[in-house]
C-alpha cells in the first residue's frame, strides 16, 4: 500500500522537514568539502538534483517493472548502484559541454555523486515506503532540492564564518561541522509539522 | 535452480546494455561538434575544421604552428592566442599563465580550449612564417657524459630563416609506452648562415619522453620532424653590454648567437658570458669559447663550478652562478653602461640570476630569457 500524502505536503516535507541532509545526514562528504565555495556548492547542488530526480524515477520503474514481476527484488542494490553510475556518466558528458567552467570547478566530485549516499538513500526510501511513481518523482525532486538548498546555505554561512575570529583549532572542518549541527537543529525544529513515512 | 541464476545474470546484464547503449548515444550526439570556423585576424583566413579537438591542434593540422613548448600539457604557457569570440571564461589551467591585462583581452592557452564553434581569433603574422619541417639527422655526438649535439640536416623545405637564440620543436615518434608522437622545444645552437641545418644540444632528463629518445634511440641517418623557428630570445640591436648566464643546455642559443655576432662583425659589442656548472664534466665547447676571446676583445668567458672535484684541477671560479655574476657586476663590469641581460636554463637559476641582475639596475624589461622547463 502507498502511503496517503497529498503531494505538496510531500514535497514541502522532503525539502524541508526531512531534508535528506540536514534531517537523515545523508551525503555529508561533499556537503562539507564543496560548501567552501558558495559557486560550486550551486553547481553541486544543480547536479545532484538532477542526477537524483532522474535516478528517482528511472529506479522505481526498474524495480516495478522488472524486479519485482521477475522476482528479482534482492538484486535491488547492484541495479540501482548501475542506474546512478549511468545517469551521472551522462549528466557528466553534458555538463562538460554545456559548461566547461561548470565541469572543471565540480572536477571530482561530479563522477562521485554516483557513491553520494544521498542519491541512494532517497532511492532506497522509496522503495520501504512504498510510493507511487509521481510521489516518487514529487519526493526526488524535493529531496534534491533540500540537498541543494541546505549546501546553498550552509556555503553562505561559511563565507561569513570565514571571516569571524574563530579559534585555530577550530578552523575549517571543525567550525562547519557545528554549523551544520546548529542548522540541523532549525530544520529539525520543524519536523512536527510535517511528517512523511 | 537454474531457470532464476539465468533470469538474475541476464537482467542485471539486460539493464547494463540498455544503459551503456545510452551512454554511447549520449557521447556520439553531445561529443560531436560539426565543423567550425576559424577566422583569424578578422578574416585575413577562414579556415573550417572539424570542431571537438584543441585550437592548438586544429590550427597545428592547416599548418599554422603556434608556439607549444610543452606539446600541448598546459605547462609551459607558451600557445597564447587573442580569441575575440566567446569561448566561455578561463579555465583554472590557464588562470597562472595569465596577468591582469592578458585576462582582460581574453587571450588563451590554446592548447586548454576545446573549439566547439565558430572562433574568432588574432595571432601574430609571424606565426604564418612558420614551416613543419622534415629532416635528416646528420650527426649525433656526445658533448658531455648527458648532453648530445644533434645536426639535422633539412630536407622539406631545404633550408630555414630565424634569429640567433630562437628554438624549433622536435617530434619523436611513439616508442615503447608512449603511444604519440611528443614535441619539445630546442633552443638552435647552430648559426642562421647555415641555413639548410639546425643543431640542438639535448641535455638527457631521467625518464624523459623526447630527450631519453633523442639519448637511447635516434640514430644518425633518421627522419625527424622540426617545428619553427619560435621565440622572442633573440639579441636586441642596442649596444649595450650584454650579461648572458647559461646552464647546462643553455649553452645551445648562445652558441648560435655569439658565433653569429662574430660573423656579422658586431664584436664591438662588450658581452659578458656566464657559464655555470657543477664539476668539470658538465662543461663544454671550453676550447671554443676560449678561442671566440681572443679573437674578440671585449667577449668575456667565466665558467664557474659550484662543486669542483679535487681530480678536476679547477683554476677558474667555483660557487653558485648567482655568486659569481654578483662578484664580476661589483668588480669587473662597467656598471655605467647600459645592461642587458640574456639567459637560458633551468627556471630556479635563472629566477636567482634575474634577482641578482636587478639589484644592480638592470631595467627588469631588458632582462629577455628562456626558461627551460
Ligand atoms: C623555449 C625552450 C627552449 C628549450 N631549449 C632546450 C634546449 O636547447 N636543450 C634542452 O635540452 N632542453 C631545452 N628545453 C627543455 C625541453 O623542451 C624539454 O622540456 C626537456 O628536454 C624535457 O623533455 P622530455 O620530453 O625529455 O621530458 P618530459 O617527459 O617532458 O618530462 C619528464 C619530467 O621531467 C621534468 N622536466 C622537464 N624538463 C626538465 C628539465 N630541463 N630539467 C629537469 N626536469 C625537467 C618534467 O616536469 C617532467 O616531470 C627548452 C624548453 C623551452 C621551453
Ligand atoms: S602548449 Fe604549453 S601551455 Fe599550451
Amino acid at each position: 500500500m502507498s502511503p496517503q500524502i497529498a503531494p505538496l505536503s510531500l514535497f514541502f516535507a522532503s525539502i524541508f522537514t526531512s531534508n535528506i541532509l540536514l534531517a537523515n545526514f545523508l551525503g555529508m562528504c561533499s556537503f562539507i568539502s564543496i560548501s567552501k565555495d558558495y559557486t560550486s556548492s550551486n553547481g553541486l547542488g544543480l547536479a545532484v538534483t538532477v542526477v537524483l530526480t532522474i535516478t528517482g524515477v528511472v529506479n522505481w520503474a526498474v524495480l516495478h517493472y522488472i524486479l519485482y514481476p521477475l522476482g528479482l527484488y534482492y538484486l535491488r542494490f547492484i541495479v540501482f548502484i548501475i542506474v546512478i553510475a549511468a545517469v551521472v556518466q551522462i549528466l557528466e558528458m553534458v555538463i562538460d559541454r554545456l559548461s566547461p567552467a561548470l565541469y572543471m570547478t565540480l572536477g571530482i566530485f561530479l563522477p562521485l555523486i554516483t557513491v553520494n549516499c544521498a542519491i541512494l538513500g532517497a532511492v532506497l526510501f522509496i522503495e520501504i515506503r512504498n510510493y507511487t511513481l509521481g510521489q516518487s518523482a514529487i519526493f526526488s525532486l524535493g529531496s534534491g532540492l533540500g540537498w541543494w538548498l541546505a549546501i546553498a546555505s550552509l556555503a553562505a554561512i561559511r563565507k561569513k564564518v570565514d571571516k569571524a575570529p574563530v579559534p585555530a583549532g577550530l578552523k575549517g572542518p571543525g567550525i562547519t561541522l557545528i554549523t551544520i549541527g546548529f542548522m540541523a537543529m532549525a530544520f529539525i525544529g520543524f519536523s512536527g509539522m510535517l511528517q512523511v513515512q | 535452480m537454474l531457470i532464476p541464476v539465468f533470469l538474475a545474470s541476464s537482467a542485471v546484464g539486460a539493464i547494463t546494455a540498455i544503459l551503456a547503449l545510452l551512454i554511447s548515444v549520449t557521447d556520439k550526439v553531445v561529443n560531436n561538434y560539426g565543423e567550425v570556423t576559424i577566422d583569424i585576424n578578422q578574416g585575413k583566413r577562414q579556415l573550417k575544421v572539424k570542431g571537438g579537438a584543441p585550437l592548438l591542434f586544429s590550427l597545428a593540422e592547416v599548418g599554422i604552428y603556434v608556439p607549444s613548448a610543452c606539446g600541448g600539457r598546459g605547462s609551459c604557457g607558451a600557445c597564447k592566442v587573442k580569441v575575440t569570440s566567446d569561448v566561455g571564461p578561463h579555465l583554472p589551467t590557464e588562470l597562472p599563465y595569465m596577468n591582469k591585462e592578458e585576462t582582460q583581452e581574453n587571450v588563451r592557452l590554446s592548447c586548454q580550449i576545446k573549439l566547439k564553434k565558430d572562433i574568432t581569433i588574432q595571432i601574430p603574422e609571424s606565426l604564418f612564417n612558420i614551416k613543419r619541417y622534415t629532416g635528416t639527422v646528420e650527426k649525433i655526438r656526445n658533448v658531455t657524459h648527458d648532453i648530445k649535439e644533434v645536426y639535422i640536416r633539412l630536407d622539406e623545405p631545404k633550408e630555414i630563416d630565424f634569429l640567433a637564440g630562437q628554438y624549433v620543436q622536435l617530434m619523436v615518434p611513439p616508442y615503447d609506452k608512449i603511444k604519440e608522437p611528443t614535441e619539445r622545444a630546442y633552443s638552435m645552437s647552430s648559426r642562421p648562415s647555415d641555413r639548410n641545418h639546425v643543431e640542438l644540444l639535448v641535455r638527457l632528463v631521467p625518464g624523459g619522453i623526447v630527450t631519453t629518445y633523442v639519448h637511447t634511440r635516434m640514430k644518425e641517418g633518421e627522419k625527424v620532424t622540426v617545428t619553427g623557428p619560435f621565440g622572442e630570445f633573440h639579441v636586441r640591436e642596442t649596444g649595450a653590454t650584454m650579461l648572458c648566464v647559461a646552464g647546462g643546455s643553455g649553452m645551445a642559443p648562445f652558441k648560435s648567437i655569439l658565433y653569429d655576432m662574430v660573423e656579422k662583425g658586431k664584436t664591438d659589442r662588450e658581452v659578458w658570458y656566464f657559464f655555470g656548472a657543477r664539476t668539470k664534466k658538465d662543461l663544454f665547447y671550453l676550447e671554443e669559447l676560449q678561442q671566440l676571446e681572443t679573437q674578440w676583445p671585449s667577449f668575456h668567458f667565466i665558467a664557474a663550478l659550484s662543486e669542483p672535484q679535487p681530480e678536476d684541477d679547477w683554476k677558474g671560479e667555483t660557487g653558485l652562478i648567482t655568486q659569481v655574476l654578483e662578484k664580476y657586476l661589483t668588480t669587473q663590469i662597467d656598471r655605467s653602461k647600459p645592461m642587458e641581460g640574456y639567459l637560458c636554463g633551468s627556471p630556479g637559476m635563472l629566477d636567482a640570476c634575474i634577482a641578482v641582475m636587478k639589484k644592480f639596475q638592470v631595467p627588469p624589461d631588458k632582462i629577455y630569457f628562456d626558461k627551460f622547463a
